[in-house]
């Protein structure tokens, strides 16, 4: 220990800066204290309480500054140069402004008079009070947040509706507007399609594919998963359908989502008709396979849907790459299968892709269990053990309770990933990887270990686990799809090219018998 | 703007919540606006729930009304200092026996050690004790009565101890009739309110009592004008004061006003030069009487129906109070919070007591801690630049009725200082006011070692909006 007394004189710092320098002096590196203060007699007293005396102290007059530094020995002199330069105030940073931040939307809204959406992402505990406020002044919303209750998403509905202004959610978790994507959205080029989505993920899909298809986006509308309900009986949808049809920059209207409720499907329709427009509507899962109007085409995925509204801009089908699905693949991995790996089990992220693949597999099979199975008899909970054909939706309620979504986090994936590895019934383990605005910034990369992991638990006991992998998203994306892919096909997965042909090779896998 | 609108206009989004869609939206070149949000109410469901009752708009309308009226009365208050007397001869429901203490009510003891240490010397100093040890037993003994100041029209500095005999100010507000009440600067140095009460502490109080007070008191008698602390308020925020913790102006001006008077009186010489010394030998000389002129002002603005403007906020070194015009007298009360500020050379957090004193009536008011853009000499108090001291009272104007136009701040274009404090806006905003004050040492004895700044803690402002709900927004 080393202590270094300097007697600066005719030195004059006010005594409100030398407490701040004091506390500053005593964070130093190596500092085990450090008194900076004006030789009062007053502070000479507080030396002496402390323990520090010297002749040099009694001498110093009260215009002298004393800086007082107790250190360990090598780091002494480092100490007092950083001392001084507190003491010269050399890391004042001199008008550097501090991004300026709100702290309420009234208060936002007053300073960017202009603003014109808000995305709210807070707690939906909040989310209702705020998107009220929002609806107020006269603001577009979009409710990223979930647990928001249906009688709040009623009200707001009938508030922006009554306002004009979007209303998108709760729990919406896309939208592209004026080429712009909010919270999870993928980079794709603008163009005249239209989307108006009740459904996420599925919403991504179809962006993805029409960009694939050389296609562009002019608007991307969400509604949130509950907007087709009976008791919110499809006001956003009927309100972005509209505002579609009235958009100049819109040629063709795209239309997404669970199959609604029967009296709000046939106002969608009807409103899709009256829009004047083509309308490719995706009611995934649903039976229904007419619409009854002319303007209006009902399709039974994902990539049907963006097919069709490409083809409907005009463009010529032949020039198009389908992606149709490889029959000798589907051949080739029937191979490798024993004969008691019958089992598909899907590990989603994308709510509709989940589904899409379910309802795929459901066409050819019973016996297929998921957390979103309409059928109670098939349904399983979070923490049930998979059995037969298992299609998850780990972004479901039941698995985020309390942690971040899996296109964020990826744990809880992995973990299930190497529980499905250990069952010798398991053929095709099917997984979908989102890349774009809001997600994980490598999702292939995170999971290359697991896969590898489970893999070799199958090998270890003689089989082949196929492992199908598709990955959401486009070549403007960051990191680029190609990229996701080229990691994937290193750790031996086989790639699906689309969402619907995700569902339908997962399917073919394992079937027997022809291919449908 | 329509939908159909807004596709045709540039996206000006605004992002609540994850800061990554910010990010997002800032890498597409769309320019978020950021927020820094926090839930309204704490975060406690009640509490939002209490907010709507109050924000519906029959009840908001009725609110906003009686809190223009608190708001009209703050700043039509005009405080003028009219004497100094003896507790026991001004100060209302003051005995011989009556121990007034900063903050909302507390027993004996669960007094902080300084205010502890403040009481029993209190009562050695009256010679009701013969002793600290006799002090401490006579005050458990029940026969001491101990009440808030604010409960007697009073303030006071830190623990806040005021005993008969010790002399006060008399302040009183011409313009609604009204008199408040704060004893003297004991300067900076080891004082009873910090809790120090040994012979050197007993012996100043008894100068105070036999000189300081008597001398100040014989001034104003000279004095039949009083003096207007409003105005000298106001230009002490003009030279540089935020009259709470840079009180170095104000008192200038204060001793400046008096001298004349001081000088005419019956004392002798050698005792007009202690009392000089004494002003000099520190700058918050003026510290109580800007507390008691924002004291004086806001006891107009109380127990008016309907309004949520906050009247008082306190601290007795454990709890931390506030009064609401619209419920009267009724406290609010939370945990008193540590105060964060640089230390004298030598202490460091661990010896910090809690949060102490009712000097926080100055940003009550609307200086102290709201007037920190008029002290650039201080910001180091609050850690940072100028520019973020400025920002520390433009912040205030979230959650206050208005601003001053008598008491303005010259760097901020003479922005009025924002007053009347809103505790639905507190709750709305999540806002806390923002104090300056002192840091006292935890045990008694020692005095103050350090300055910074503190909030009222949450809890105070719940209860209170709580209780506001159940009696404005159902009436």
């Amino acid at each position: 220990m080393t202590r270094y007394i300097d007697i600066r004189k005719n030195t004059y710092l006010d005594s409100v800066s030398l407490m701040s320098m004091s506390t500053k002096a005593n964070a130093v590196e190596g500092v085990t204290q450090a008194l900076l203060g004006m030789a009062t007699p007053m502070n000479k007293e507080v030396l002496l309480n402390v323990g520090v005396q010297d002749p040099a102290i009694d001498a110093a007059k009260p215009s002298d500054l004393m800086i007082v530094i107790d250190a360990a020995d090598d780091l002494i002199d480092a100490a007092i140069q950083a001392v001084d330069d507190i003491l010269a105030r050399k890391n004042a940073s001199a008008g550097d402004a501090a991004e300026i931040r709100y702290r309420t939307l009234d208060g936002a809204f007053e300073e960017v008079p202009d603003s014109n959406l808000v995305l709210i992402s807070v707690n939906g505990a909040f989310a209702a009070r705020e998107a009220r406020k929002a609806l107020v002044a006269g603001k577009h919303v979009m409710i990223f947040s979930d647990n928001v209750s249906v009688e709040d998403e009623i009200e707001l509905k009938a508030l922006a509706h009554e306002k004009g202004l979007l209303l998108m959610g709760p729990d919406c978790g896309t939208a592209i507007i004026n080429g712009t994507g909010l919270a999870f959205a993928n980079a794709v080029r603008r163009g005249s399609i239209g989307i108006v989505g009740a459904s996420g993920t599925g919403s991504q899909e179809i962006s993805v594919r029409v960009h694939d298809f050389g296609g562009g986006i002019s608007q991307l509308i969400g509604t949130g998963g509950r907007d087709l309900s009976a008791e919110v009986g499809g006001v956003m949808m009927i309100d972005g359908i509209n505002a579609l049809a009235a958009d100049p920059g819109t040629e063709v209207i795209v239309i997404v989502s669970k199959p609604p409720a029967d009296e709000v499907a046939g106002r969608v329709l009807a409103v899709a008709a009256e829009s004047g427009k083509p309308v490719v509507v995706c009611f995934l899962g649903s039976p229904r396979t007419e619409s009854g109007y002319d303007n209006v085409q009902l399709v039974s995925g994902t990539k049907p849907a963006a097919l069709a509204a490409v083809l409907a801009t005009g463009v010529d089908e032949s020039t198009l790459d389908l992606h149709a699905l490889n029959i000798p693949l589907v051949e080739e991995v029937r191979g490798k299968l024993a004969p008691e790996q019958q089992y598909v089990r899907g590990l989603f992220c994308g709510g509709t892709l989940c589904d899409e693949a379910m309802f795929a597999a459901l066409a050819t099979f019973d016996n297929v269990y998921s957390n979103i199975q309409q059928d109670p008899a098939y349904r399983l909970g979070a923490t049930d053990v998979s059995k037969e054909h298992t299609y998850l939706d780990l972004g479901d309620d039941d698995f985020t309770n309390g942690r971040p979504h899996p296109m964020i986090d990826p744990t809880l994936r992995l973990q299930r990933l190497a529980h499905e590895a250990d069952d010798p019934e398991v053929g095709v383990i099917a997984m979908d990887f989102i890349v774009g605005f809001g997600s994980h910034e490598d999702p292939v990369g995170v999971t290359i270990p697991a896969i590898a992991e489970a893999k070799a638990k199958a090998a270890a006991r003689g089989q082949h686990l196929e492992i199908l992998g598709y990955v959401l998203g486009t070549d403007l994306d960051s990191p680029a799809v190609a990229e996701q892919v080229a990691q994937l096909e290193a750790a031996g997965v086989t790639i699906a090219s689309s969402s619907t042909n995700l569902g339908l090779l997962a399917r073919e896998f394992v079937a027997k018998g022809d291919h449908r | 703007m329509s939908i159909t609108d807004l596709f045709s206009t540039d996206l000006k989004p605004v992002n609540l919540g994850l800061d990554m869609f910010a990010e997002d939206l800032a890498a597409q070149g769309a320019a978020p606006v950021r927020m820094d949000w926090t839930p309204p109410g704490g975060g406690d469901p009640d509490v939002i729930a209490a907010l709507g009752r109050l924000e519906r708009p029959e009840v908001a309308e009725k609110i906003n009304a009686a809190n223009e009226e608190a708001l009209s009365r703050i700043l039509a208050a005009q405080p003028f200092l009219e004497g100094f007397g003896r507790a026991i001869d001004t100060v209302p429901g003051m005995t011989a026996t009556t121990i007034l203490h900063a903050g909302p009510p507390i027993a004996y003891e669960r007094m902080s050690g300084p205010m502890r240490g403040a009481v029993t010397g209190a009562l050695v100093f009256e010679g009701l004790a013969k002793d600290l040890d006799a002090a401490d037993e006579l005050a458990r003994s029940g026969d001491i009565t101990f009440s808030p100041c604010h409960e007697h029209q009073a303030v006071g500095s830190m623990a806040g101890v005021t005993s008969a005999s010790m002399w006060v100010h008399q302040v009183t507000n011409r313009t609604h009739g009204n008199t408040a009440y704060t004893n003297l600067s004991e300067q900076l140095s080891k004082i009873l309110r910090f809790g120090a009460n040994d012979q050197s502490v007993i012996d100043r109080l008894n100068w105070m009592r036999d000189v300081f007070g008597p001398m100040l008191g014989a001034a104003m008698e000279l004095n039949t004008d009083g003096i207007d602390l409003r105005l000298m308020l106001s230009q002490a925020l003009h030279m540089g004061d935020e009259a709470h913790n840079r009180n170095v102006a104000g008192t200038t001006l204060l001793i400046q006003a008096l001298t004349p008077y001081l000088l005419e009186t019956d004392f002798s010489t050698q005792e007009k030069r202690e009392v000089f010394d004494f002003v000099a030998s520190s700058d918050y000389f003026s510290g109580p009487t800007w507390m008691v002129t924002a004291k004086a002002s806001m006891d107009a603005a109380a127990g008016i129906a309907n309004s949520t403007v906050v009247t008082a906020m306190c601290r007795n070194g454990v709890d931390f109070g506030i009064r609401v015009s619209g419920t009267g007298d009724r406290w609010f009360t939370g945990p008193a919070q540590q105060v964060v500020g640089p230390m004298f050379a030598g202490y460091t957090p661990e010896d910090s007591g809690l949060d102490m004193g009712d000097s926080a009536i100055t940003e009550t008011y609307g200086i102290g801690g709201f007037a920190m853009a008029a002290a650039p000499a201080i910001v180091a108090l609050v850690g940072g630049t100028v520019q973020e001291a400025m920002g520390y009272s433009r912040t205030m104007n979230a959650i206050t009725t208005g601003n001053n136009p008598n008491v303005t701040i010259p760097a901020l274009d003479f922005m009025g200082v924002p007053s009347g404090i809103d505790a639905r806006l507190v709750m709305e905003t999540g806002i806390l006011p923002l104090i300056n004050t002192a840091i006292a040492h935890k045990d008694p004895g020692i005095g103050m070692i350090g300055a910074g700044i503190v909030h009222p803690p949450v809890e105070a402002f719940q209860d209170a909006l709580r209780t506001l709900a159940d009696t404005v927004g159902e009436a």
